[in-house]
């Protein structure tokens, strides 16, 4: 067979499209490989919006702020070149969306932006609350043109399997279609662009129960490096619905939602009583710590005096949705709320290039740890998973093969079924650890829990899920401090002078091995 | 609340279908279809007769009706699995299940809607140049964007089939943003293969509309869009 070099990205959201563009527009091919088509991905759920300074509020906004609210949202452990970066490029990414004809909410053409959590400008683009979807259908049309000029070969329902390695070097992949249960290798670099680890907390998160981080779990087993696993952002507005958490989004605060609990039959806003610069939008670490700590879980959101123009013209959908799903008109009652685990600021450990510590495999969105260190401001995951995608697509096109490499070959690799969560053995242990708050002995209890089990009765999938658990709970213990995200009650101080620095975590001969890397990473 | 969930299943596409049912507890009033499949999959997987099943393959994602991975038909009627309470679907406490008719039969509940996506391939569903940003006041652009591609429209329509002439709303919808977005004179070859895939053979029975799990005003897009195609541009 005769072909070009060729690309392969694991994940069709927004981070494997911005992949999958920018190596169409250098002219390289690419497979773009997902369980299921792109309308599916969790991308399409991204509500609130996408942050780049643009000054378009008269507010004096510059991309220096944005670098500075992103570096102080991480509580000063995001990789700061790598922010430069993607602050920096903010602008033109939303640029290029208004080009590819996203219809972000505009005044007679001129682009409007919102309040959103953590920042004191205004300068989250929106389309009302549907940022994510009407994006992803931009893009999805972007890609579909080059999937007709034969640039891009899509593999929707084909899930991961492995990596195909090379003197310890990533030189393809194999993947499994999911219809017909075969599985086939395709060779070339391998960008990893599949999201978060939701089925390690099986009912407890707000986005897809496809992003079930095994690509993840996989990799960790086999020892490339993870990083920040301990950092898991709680969202701070959310409900419990069947079999997840339903996400309210920041910008229902950003449109004016205030935070309340009843007392003496009044309502007391704690949120602006204790914080009255950012009030009801401080990042999402300590407005979801704040809920939490509200006695009996009791706190609602007020919506009810947000004017009927904001309501038709820039929350309509998600009054649509809280309607639906939770039987509460928010215009008129109020939402009661408590965090549900919306992000995880930690993956696979990627350099600025966002190389993984394997050669030949890259890693970009919620899947890659690069940007968002102890806590991700809201605004900014589509904004890394577009920034990252083209970034891991550079990268990769650097490292194509020299021959040609769109041959595909059935491999006989058995097909074993998987739920998409993790059994409740180990779901449960590690969630009572890993909540809002922490402390050393639920973590090790926890984690002894864990090590009693017997992963020969688990499948393969589980049993990697079960090493990457192990992963995220050494990583948290390790980490005797408090920092963004991560709330121990035993140490419920910041020490920047053990822990100002990501960790990293490598699986080696059976053993979890962590550090914390002071050392500047290109 | 007990129900009975009867599951039309085959493990290949040559198989023959057979039914399957389940006795299914809810546990709030707030069970979903969806959560229904995630918990028998879960549980002991023993069909009402005492035989040991295998776990029923479907598809979902988001479970909020943002994805429309899950659409199935339920009771006869498609729709998304986890917006169908199991109270509000089920008759006589009996709920059916197939995968969606008009699409290959992969296994159980899934079924192969690569049609829909090729379909949009041929109709040429991009564009080729640099938009800008529009008031877009009649939320046309915002509604477009918003088809989940799920296939309940196709599943209940006239005159759509896998491998005919008429590509269906789920075309329609993403192509009624793409027309609304470019200048009339550079929308010469959408317009085209619009009016061929689209309005050519569309009797404009607007079962699609009533079927949208993502409530579209179809019927609105499809008018300001025959409009666009045929006709807007005479009148420049």
């Amino acid at each position: 067979m005769s072909g070009s070099p060729c690309v392969n990205i694991i994940g069709a959201g927004l981070a494997g499209l911005s992949a999958a563009l920018e190596l169409s527009r250098m002219g390289i091919s690419s497979n773009l490989i997902s369980s299921q088509p792109s309308e599916r991905a969790q991308s399409v759920m991204a509500e609130g919006g996408i942050n780049a300074a643009m000054d378009t509020m008269g507010e004096s906004d510059s991309v220096q702020a944005h670098f500075e609210d992103t570096v102080k949202g991480g509580v000063y452990i995001g990789e700061e070149d790598s922010i430069r970066g993607l602050t920096q490029n903010a602008p033109a990414i939303v640029k290029e969306l208004i080009a590819l004809g996203v219809p972000f909410d505009n005044v007679n053409g001129r682009l409007i932006q919102r309040n959103f959590g953590g920042q004191k400008k205004k300068r989250t683009a929106y389309a009302q609350s549907s940022t994510g979807k009407l994006i992803m259908s931009a893009l999805i049309d972007e890609i579909r043109k080059h999937e007709a000029n034969g640039l891009v070969k899509r593999f929707s329902h084909h899930g991961f399997e492995s990596v195909v390695t090379d003197d310890s070097s990533c030189c393809g992949v194999i993947i499994r279609d999911l219809f017909t249960l075969k599985a086939y290798e395709l060779k070339g670099p391998v960008i990893v662009a599949a999201g978060g680890m939701n089925s390690l907390f099986p009912g407890l998160t707000t986005g897809s129960v496809a992003n079930t981080g095994d690509v993840t779990a996989y990799l960790y087993s086999i020892g490339v490096k993870l990083s920040n696993l301990e950092f898991i952002q709680y969202h701070p507005t959310t409900a419990a619905i069947e079999g997840k958490r339903f996400l309210i989004t920041e910008a229902a605060r950003g449109e004016g939602g205030r935070l309340f609990v009843m007392e003496d039959g009044k309502q007391r806003f704690f949120m602006e009583e204790k914080y009255p610069e950012l009030g009801n939008l401080m990042p999402r670490d300590i407005t979801a710590r704040e809920i939490a700590s509200q006695e009996g879980g009791s706190c609602l959101l007020d919506m009810t005096h947000i004017d009927k123009s904001v309501w038709n013209n820039k929350l309509a959908d998600l009054r649509g949705h809280v309607k639906h799903y939770l039987g509460v008109d928010p215009a008129s009652e109020y939402i009661k709320v408590a965090p549900g685990i919306h992000y995880f600021m930690g993956g696979l450990y990627v350099d600025r290039y966002h190389k993984t510590s394997m050669d030949g495999l890259y890693a970009a969105g919620e899947s890659a740890c690069r940007y968002h260190g102890a806590n991700r401001l809201g605004g900014n995951s589509m904004l890394g998973a577009l920034y990252g995608g083209r970034t891991a697509a550079s990268s990769a096109s650097e490292n194509l093969l020299s021959g040609p490499s769109d041959d595909i070959r059935e491999v006989g690799i058995p097909y074993e079924y998987t739920d998409f969560s993790v059994p409740q053995s180990v779901a449960e242990p590690l969630a009572r650890a890993c909540a809002i708050t922490r402390n050393e002995e639920t973590m090790t209890d926890a984690l002894r829990e864990l090590e009693e089990l017997d992963p020969s009765a688990f499948t393969l999938k589980d049993r990697n899920r079960l090493l990457l658990s192990e992963a995220i709970l050494t990583s948290a213990a390790g980490r005797r401090e408090s920092r963004g995200a991560h709330y121990r009650t035993d140490y419920p101080e910041r020490d920047d002078t053990n822990f100002a620095c990501r960790s990293v975590i490598a699986y080696d001969n059976g053993h979890h091995c962590l550090e914390f890397d002071k050392g500047k990473y290109l | 609340m007990t129900y009975e969930i009867t599951v039309l299943r085959r493990k290949t596409p040559e198989d023959l279908p057979y039914e399957q049912t389940f006795r299914y507890e809810a546990r709030t009033g707030a069970d979903t279809v969806a959560s229904a499949l995630i918990n028998i999959n879960r549980g002991s997987l023993t069909d009402v007769n005492g035989n040991k099943a295998e776990p029923i393959a479907w598809e979902c994602s988001c479970l909020q009706k943002k994805c429309g991975a899950c659409a199935m038909v339920i009771n006869c009627i498609p729709r998304l699995a986890c917006d169908s309470v199991l109270s509000a679907v089920a008759a006589d406490d009996r709920i059916r299940l197939e995968p969606l008719r008009k699409f290959p039969a992969v296994r159980d509940l899934i079924c192969d809607r690569s049609v829909m996506r090729e379909n949009l391939k041929t109709i040429t569903a991009w564009i080729d140049e640099e938009v800008s940003l529009k008031d877009d006041k009649d939320n046309i652009l915002f509604e477009a964007g918003k088809c989940l591609q799920c296939g309940c429209c196709l599943e209940v329509c006239p005159n759509f089939y896998a491998e005919g002439r008429f590509f269906g709303m789920n075309a329609m919808v993403p192509v009624a943003g793409l027309l609304e977005k470019l200048p009339a004179d550079k929308s010469r070859r959408l317009r085209k293969k619009y009016s061929k895939h689209i309005y050519a053979d569309c009797a404009k029975s607007l079962a699609c509309h009533d079927i949208c799990p993502a409530g579209l005003d179809i019927e609105k897009l499809l008018v300001n869009s025959n409009a666009i195609a045929l006709w807007k541009h005479l009148f420049k």
